[in-house]
């Protein structure tokens, strides 16, 4: 299965379902800042892996789904199956999460701030699609 | 946040875009105010902790996986519904592990 690019996603995303998420995760990242100020950075951390995107990329599919063509049941049923499969991928970019935590903690004491950043950032996204790459290729197959 | 929510949309198979759902968009803006606040030993103690928080991550995607392909419920209802388990799971781990 080829990953593809499907620009006409963008116009059934309204302008304000961006803001929502836009706000939320600027909410969460209140939120850990807060978190670490009151009780310190062992707890502050573990909302550095909140899910912040996930449940309204979720909820996005299931309604642009339901908005298709098709039976009402039969759209409702695709639109939680690619939810579902939305959820798995989530799944799989949480090990890269672990993964960039893990180099944070390990290298940011010694090396620049920028580097370490965009060293994780690069180990996430590896990580992740590698994962995915493996998935598609034992997994049954995702229409 | 806003990009990873726009890779996440455009992108198939749904699988794939569901990575980017679980991007360290939230790790990278909160990371970077706290190592200009506090620095990098202070920030380094975070990103240790965030490995608790990605391990609850997984628990809690895979339970909203299972819940939506096993159960077809609700998507909004799941993934609000399982927040909960995300905290529990996080403080679990870091009782367990971190304190």
């Amino acid at each position: 299965m080829r990953p593809q690019i499907d620009l006409k996603t963008l116009e059934l995303t309204k302008w304000h379902e961006y803001l929502i998420r836009f706000v939320f995760g600027g909410c969460v990242t209140v939120l850990a800042g807060l978190v670490a100020r009151e009780f310190g950075p062992v707890v502050g951390g573990l909302f550095l892996a909140f899910p912040a995107i996930f449940p309204a990329s979720a909820t996005l599919i299931e309604k642009h789904e339901t908005e298709k063509c098709g039976t009402e049941s039969y759209r409702r049923e695709v639109g939680k199956i690619k939810a579902g499969f939305d959820a798995e991928g989530a799944a799989l970019g949480s090990v890269g999460l672990a993964v960039f935590g893990w180099m944070v903690w390990k290298f940011l004491p010694e090396y620049s701030t920028g580097a370490v950043f965009a060293s994780a950032f690069i180990a996430w996204l590896i990580v992740a699609t590698a994962l995915w790459g493996v998935r598609v290729a034992l997994h049954r197959p995702e229409h | 946040m806003s990009v990873f929510a726009v890779c996440g949309d455009v992108l198939r198979p749904k699988s794939l875009a569901g990575v980017f759902s679980a991007a360290p968009s939230v790790a990278i803006a909160t990371l970077s105010l706290t190592v200009m606040g506090q620095g990098n030993d202070y920030g380094a103690l975070e990103g240790r902790s965030m490995i608790a928080g990605a391990a609850a991550f997984l628990l809690y995607a895979m339970c909203a996986h299972w819940l939506l392909m096993s159960y077809r419920l609700s998507a909004r209802i799941v993934t609000t519904a399982l927040l909960p388990v995300w905290v529990a799971l996080a403080f679990a781990l870091w009782r367990v592990f971190l304190r």
